[in-house]
Formats: C-alpha cells, sequence, structure tokens
C-alpha cells in the first residue's frame, strides 16, 4: 500500500532503531503517547522490544473509549433498551461494560445497536427508518469530530429529524496541561498524536513547549514514523531544547485544517467533561449549540448522566495517567481478560491493557 | 403456486415431497438420495472412517465469490480433507423460515450441487424442515460427511515438532473481510471474494508428496489463522514462529482491513489449509502444493521452535515480534 | 481516535450543490475503493491525489513532495549506517 508500506519497511526500521541505541544513557528517558492507534501501532509491529532500555513508553489518556465515565455507558445502554431507538456505534464501544451490561448485551437481548463505520451511515439509515430514533453515540477526539460536525450540517440540509447524536467528544489539549502540572508525571517529551494534529495543526501543541518545556514530536503510525519522533524527541531531551517537531509533515501542518476546524465550531460548543480516571477537567467537552439542541438525543429525551462507578479493584484512572503499568493493576490477566473486561482499558481494542494482554508478554518471556 | 417456504413444506406431506421432487431432486441427483429411503447406504469401505459435521448460519447468505450452499459443501469436504480422509459422501439438513422465497432456495440448491459436481462428492441424503417466522434466520444447513483414512496416514497435532515447516496454501482473510464489509452498514467496495472451495485435490497432491511427513493440517475458519495457530501451539506446548512478510494476502484484503482495523490474522478463511510438515521434505510439499491450482500462491510462512513453548510469535512486517493470542469475542472494525 | 488510510483519488463526483450534489471522491487503494465525503478538506483534490480518510471522510490531502522528502532522508539513513557497520 502505498505511503505505508514504504514507512514499513524492515531496512529502515532497523536503521531508525540502531541509531537510538547508538546513543548511551544512564538516566532513563520517559516518553508518553496519547493516542490509541499510536498505543495499538507499537504493539502490533513489536517497536517495544527494539528500543533501548533506557527509554520508557508510558501510554496517556488518548483511547476515547477509554476516557468515557461509566456513568456516560450506563446512559449509552439505557438508551439502547428504550424502545424505538436504533443505537449507531463506532465498534469500540460495543463490549464496554457498564453496570447493567454493555451495549453488545443489550443487543442480545433485543435492542437495536448497530456498528457504523461513518457517522454518515447513520444519517443514512435514519433517512432510511424515519419512525426510528437513529443516535449516533458521538465519542471521539478531534480527529472524528469534524465528521460528526459534517454529518450533522448534513442532516439539516437534508431535514433528517430523527437523526441525533449522544454528546460525548472531548478536546486534546486540557488533560495534557493537567498531566504536566502533576508532580507524579515525570515525563521527558510527547509522542503527539498524528491524525489530530491533522485537525489541530502541529503548533497547538507549542503551549507544551512553552509552558512546561516539554519536547514534542508530532508522530505518524507506521513504524518508521513512531521510531523518527522517539528520535527527535530523545535529540530534542539529550539537548535539552524542546521544540514541536513535526516528523509527519506529509499529513501535517502547523496550522492544521482550519476549514475542518470552522465545520467544529459551527456545531459545537466547549464544556466541561468527566474523564474516568482523571476527573472533571474544564472546557474539555464539547456540547451542542443552541442552534443545533435538536440534534442532541440528552435534550430530547431529557436524559441526565448516571453517577460514574468505578469497579473495585480497578486501576484503570491511574493507568490512563501514566502512572501504574497494566500489570500492576491486581485485576490484570485475572479477573480481567479481554473476554471479560472490567474496565474499558482492557476491552477498547486500542485500550492499555487490551494491548499489554494480546502483545505484552513476549516481553516478559524475554 | 407457491413463490416461498410455508409451514406446510415441512410437515411431511405432500407440500415437502413435491419441494424435494421438484427443486431438491432438480439439481441433486445422486442416484442413493434419489431413492429417498430413511438412510443412505454406501458400499463397502476399505479403511478408517471420518466423520464430521458443521452446521452454517452466514450472514449474509449470498455474498461475492458464493453462497450459503457451496460454503456448506466446501466446508464439510474440507473438514474431512485436514484429517487426510478422502470425502466420500455428504448429508444435507435444511431449517428453513417460514416466508424464505423459494428463488432464493433454488439458488442455495443449485450452489450445493454444482459445489458437490466440481469436488466430486454427493449429497447422498438430506432432510428439511420449516420454522415459524422469526424462529430462524432464512436458512440454515448443517452438512455431515464421511470420508475414508488410507493406510499409514496419521494426521494429528501430536506429530508436530521441532524443527517443523509452516505453509499456507494461499491468501489470508479473503472470506472474513467479504462478509464483514458485506453485512449492512459496512459499505466498503472493492473486488473482495469469498475464497470458498474444496481442498481435497490439494490435499490428496499433499499426502501423494510426502505421506509420512504431514504432521497435521487444518482449514483456519473461524477465528483464523490466529486462533488456529494458537490451538495447535497450546495443545502441544510448542512455539509457533510465524512471518508476517511471508504471509500472502490480496492488496484489496489487506487494504481493507488497513482501513477498519481488522486484524487479518483473525479473518475467517474458506478455502485455505495450513500444514505443519516435517522440514526434511518441506520444499518437496510446496512445490506440490503449487502444482495445484487451490494451492497456487501456497507459501513458506514459519517453523516450530521451542522458544516460547505454547505461544504463536509474528515477526512483524516492520521486524519486530509479538506474541499472536487467540481470538477473544468477534473481531469488531475499529475506527481508532 | 486516529484510523485514517492514504487512498488514491479515481474519480470526483458532485459538488455542484452541498445539498442536491455534495462533493464526494472515489479513492481507491490496492484494488479497495470507497466513496468518501470532502466536506473537510480545503481544496479540491485531483485524479492522483492521495487523501486521508477517517471514517468515510477525507481529512486533508496528503503532501507527495514531503512524503518524497521523507523516504529520501530515511533511506540516505540506511545508507549511512551501513557504511558505518561496513556492510
Amino acid at each position: 500500500m502505498k505511503y505505508i508500506d514504504e514507512y514499513r519497511n524492515r531496512e529502515m526500521v532497523r536503521t531508525l532503531s540502531e541509531q537510538l541505541h547508538t546513543i548511551s544513557r544512564d538516566r532513563p528517558i520517559r516518553l508518553m503517547e496519547v493516542c490509541g492507534t499510536h498505543t495499538m501501532s507499537i504493539f502490533r509491529h513489536g517497536i517495544r522490544n527494539m528500543l533501548p532500555k533506557w527509554l520508557q513508553l508510558v501510554s496517556g489518556p488518548g483511547c476515547p473509549v477509554c476516557v468515557t465515565p461509566t456513568g456516560v455507558i450506563d446512559a449509552f445502554v439505557n438508551l439502547a433498551k428504550r424502545p424505538g431507538v436504533t443505537i449507531t456505534t463506532f465498534g469500540d464501544m460495543i463490549r464496554v461494560p457498564g453496570k447493567n451490561g454493555s451495549l453488545a448485551d443489550a443487543g442480545a437481548r433485543g435492542a437495536d445497536v448497530r456498528i457504523v463505520y461513518s457517522p454518515m451511515d447513520a444519517l443514512t439509515l435514519a433517512a432510511k427508518e424515519p419512525e426510528q430514533m437513529v443516535v449516533f453515540l458521538s465519542v471521539g477526539f478531534e480527529t472524528t469530530t469534524p465528521t460528526i460536525a459534517a454529518t450533522i450540517l448534513e442532516a439539516e440540509r437534508q431535514g433528517v429529524d430523527n437523526f441525533f447524536i449522544f454528546p460525548a467528544n472531548k478536546i486534546m489539549p486540557p488533560p495534557l496541561a493537567m498531566l504536566m502540572q502533576d508532580q507524579d508525571l515525570q515525563i521527558d517529551g510527547l509522542l503527539c498524536p498524528g491524525h489530530v494534529s491533522i485537525i489541530s495543526g502541529a503548533d497547538s501543541f507549542r503551549f507544551l513547549v512553552d509552558n512546561y518545556n516539554l519536547a514534542c514530536a508530532v508522530a505518524g503510525f507506521e513504524p518508521t514514523d513512531i521510531l523518527t519522533a522517539i528520535l527527535s524527541l530523545v535529540n530534542q531531551v539529550q539537548s535539552g531544547k524542546p521544540v514541536v517537531d513535526n516528523c509527519y509533515n506529509r499529513a501535517v501542518t502547523g496550522r492544521g485544517n482550519e476549514k475542518a476546524r470552522a465545520v467544529v465550531e459551527e456545531i459545537f460548543t466547549p464544556t466541561d467533561a468527566e474523564w474516568r480516571g482523571l476527573g472533571v477537567i474544564p472546557a474539555s467537552g464539547l456540547a451542542l449549540k443552541d442552534g443545533y439542541a435538536s440534534f442532541d438525543i440528552t435534550r430530547e429525551l431529557d436524559l441526565r448522566p448516571e453517577p460514574s462507578i468505578e469497579p473495585k479493584g480497578c486501576r484503570c484512572g491511574e493507568i490512563l495517567k501514566g502512572l501504574c503499568q497494566p500489570r500492576q493493576c491486581p485485576l490484570f490477566g485475572k479477573r480481567c481478560t479481554p473476554g471479560n473486561p472490567v474496565g474499558p482499558c482492557m476491552v477498547s481494542s486500542e485500550g492499555t491493557c487490551a494491548a499489554w494482554h494480546r502483545y505484552g508478554a513476549l516481553e516478559e518471556q524475554s | 403456486m407457491n413463490t416461498h417456504v410455508t409451514l406446510d413444506h415441512g410437515s411431511g406431506g405432500l407440500a415437502g415431497q413435491q419441494l424435494v421432487s421438484s427443486l431438491f431432486l432438480k439439481y441433486l441427483r445422486d442416484p442413493v438420495l434419489r431413492q429417498l429411503e430413511d438412510a443412505a447406504v454406501l458400499p463397502q469401505q476399505d479403511g478408517r472412517i471420518a466423520l464430521t459435521t458443521d452446521s452454517y448460519v452466514v450472514d449474509p447468505i449470498f455474498f461475492p465469490g458464493g453462497n450459503i450452499g457451496e460454503l456448506a459443501v466446501n466446508g464439510t469436504i474440507n473438514d474431512l480433507a485436514m484429517q487426510g480422509a478422502k470425502p466420500l459422501a455428504i448429508s444435507l439438513g435444511c431449517i428453513l423460515e417460514e416466508g424464505f422465497p423459494l428463488a432464493d432456495l433454488e439458488r442455495i440448491i443449485q450452489s450445493v450441487a454444482g459445489a458437490c459436481d466440481y469436488a466430486g462428492v454427493p449429497v447422498v441424503t438430506g432432510d428439511t424442515k420449516v420454522v415459524p417466522r422469526g424462529k430462524a434466520d432464512k436458512i440454515f444447513i448443517n452438512t455431515s460427511g464421511i470420508g475414508i483414512i488410507g493406510e499409514g496416514i496419521e494426521i494429528s497435532a501430536g506429530r508436530v515438532k521441532e524443527g517443523d515447516i509452516i505453509l499456507l496454501s494461499g491468501t489470508l482473510a479473503d472470506h472474513g473481510i467479504t462478509i464483514l464489509t458485506n453485512r449492512e452498514g459496512l459499505q466498503v467496495g472493492g473486488n473482495l471474494q469469498s475464497d470458498t472451495r474444496p481442498l481435497h485435490f490439494l490435499v490428496r497432491k499433499i499426502l501423494e508428496t510426502a505421506p509420512a511427513e504431514i504432521h497435521t493440517m487444518r482449514d483456519p475458519t473461524r477465528g483464523g489463522l490466529g486462533t488456529t495457530l494458537s490451538e495447535i501451539a497450546r495443545g502441544t506446548n510448542l512455539c509457533l514462529a510465524i512471518d508476517e512478510e511471508k504471509i500472502p494476502m490480496r492488496p484489496a484484503v489487506r487494504a481493507a482491513c488497513e482501513l477498519m482495523g481488522l486484524d487479518p490474522l483473525y479473518l475467517a478463511n474458506e478455502g485455505k489449509c495450513m500444514v505443519i510438515a516435517d522440514q526434511k521434505r518441506a520444499d518437496e510439499v510446496l512445490r506440490a502444493m503449487r502444482s495445484i491450482k487451490e494451492g497456487s500462491k501456497s507459501r513458506i510462512i514459519g517453523r516450530v521452535t521451542k522458544k516460547y513453548p505454547g505461544r504463536v510469535v509474528l515477526t512483524t512486517a516492520a521486524g519486530g515480534t509479538r506474541l499472536v493470542e487467540p481470538l477473544t469475542g468477534e473481531p469488531l472494525p475499529r475506527i481508532c | 481516535m486516529c484510523l485514517a488510510i492514504p487512498m488514491r483519488v479515481i474519480e470526483i463526483k458532485g459538488g455542484g450543490d452541498s445539498l442536491m450534489d455534495p462533493a464526494t471522491a472515489v479513492v481507491d487503494a490496492d484494488g479497495m475503493q470507497k466513496e468518501v465525503r470532502l466536506d473537510l478538506v480545503d481544496r479540491s483534490p485531483e485524479i492522483g491525489d492521495y487523501l486521508i480518510i477517517h471514517a468515510g471522510f477525507a481529512i486533508n490531502c496528503l503532501d507527495a513532495a514531503n512524503a518524497e522528502i521523507n523516504l529520501q532522508l530515511m533511506r540516505e539513513l540506511a545508507e549511512s549506517m551501513g557504511e558505518e557497520n561496513g556492510s
């Protein structure tokens, strides 16, 4: 596949890994990545084993499913059980357990729950089934939010009045700022999410350099992209001169995609939002503007958020902050497995614990 | 004139008999079947008998590259073939939902007959039931198959040993990605097609070439190659080490997997065979596989080691290493 | 949520009217084809351009010139490491 295979080339990958290994350090360097797709890519391609021992990679709150509070999950499941409602969602949400089971469980008991690949598919479905309230579970970060905003605009143009969203979108910079203020969290550099950056622009991470002296590198998702960004971060830390290095410049610009951002600003407005494990972060979520309230299922049906209940023993919150590794959670691999997940970090295919469970045992044995 | 299946068709009366004679027997021509006795009587056989059964509930029932009918025939033939058995005969049990269009049933039975003719394995007995609307999803098919295992053929995971070579007969994940992308709501397009086909010709060639050196064979259907290999690794406590770069894949299938975030190692295959053979004859086995149409894209994809006992290890396209676990739950398309 | 892949534009459709005729592109990756929305890209792509596709939308055009530069730099790095290692 063009513009993918070249960036997976074994020769290139080995070269970059060797470059990293030419550097010797006594003090470790801790890098955080905040994108579920980065977590998955690192594990899927076996990149961890290529890194020198002094390099520590930590996973932050980059999985939109993982940071959705349990109260919201419960609200999704309750909504699914309502007659006349069709739930449409991305695949990851289906198995996340709430206190009354998951969307998949609700589907098994007769609820109408469908996986879609695009929010537009949900709109098409709504147009085809006018007697159903078709609700799209709007979970995602900056990459996905514009696609939902564009879909709402299209729904308005087409006059589809049975299409709704359950707003749960979030934005990245506020939790990053919050994390950087945490004394326990010693992070030297950040692998910045590549596709979020397409929308927000590489410059949107400048504040981390300016306010927190944090080395930043915008990274694509192929193995060479990730290793190139890691190399950049290591060099930045070594030189003591942090910047935002755009290592994914075939897709990302400094300014980002202004048209996409304009579409989002038309529909959404910032609001305070609860992040699982991190608590409420001001202005970190998105709500529908009053002009688009008719698309908001929570206003249509007057849905109140349920209180969030953390499953006992679950350490997802600390894992999301990068403060502990999955294996340090007492439930990991025992009570909590991909087939029987306790918390979202294990359920979502991009959750830290799921990735570790699927791929991580290799390191244990090596 | 009926256009849809009715409950009458399944009551054992005239309507059912007419359905059999005018539709099923229009296409299924085996003389033993046409006797319509309570059981099919087959001639005496030399050798051990292999018996397998499988039920088919695939949705959608018609998909690019085939339908539930030929899937059922080929699937059962393949189970026999993977055991080293020469398929002899098949039974065909259909459960029909009231209201199922007869035109669709006819298409499916026509496909069943076509698959049987191509494979040279007849349907010799059958059964049809009808359940009320809503109690079944259009049509469910069960096929059981009988085959004969020749002398000296011992196919079993227990024979797998360190140093063995792992081969795959062709491109991975064709069926699974086709089904997933054809289900409602996941319109991806492209010329994706199921790979459903019978593998007994291929197996015959493999066993002719190296009868004693084939240790085990599996067709990686539900759960995909990843699950199949995991089962063998766990059962033998050996390590199966495969190389992602060596696994053949159709470019469009790879692209679809990338786009949807699906791991091809866990998608079903309905016309592919994984072989674990003694390394002494592996190259000969590979050549033999490639000489048959169904195996023309065969490759050596890995070997059996002791490095991580009970595990499957993948050398990734990037040159890293990771473990392959058995599948838990259905593969979900990812957006993230 | 970041899963997105580059796909090549093989056809541009619509764009005449944002309601009746929204702009879409048919994109291709190794024979797999998809029709995607162009609501979010700020310039009209041309046949042969590569678009980054996410959730049924194009979210950006791929900068082929930059891609070639990256790949060339990586190749040069690989060569120079190879020479250092005496291979």
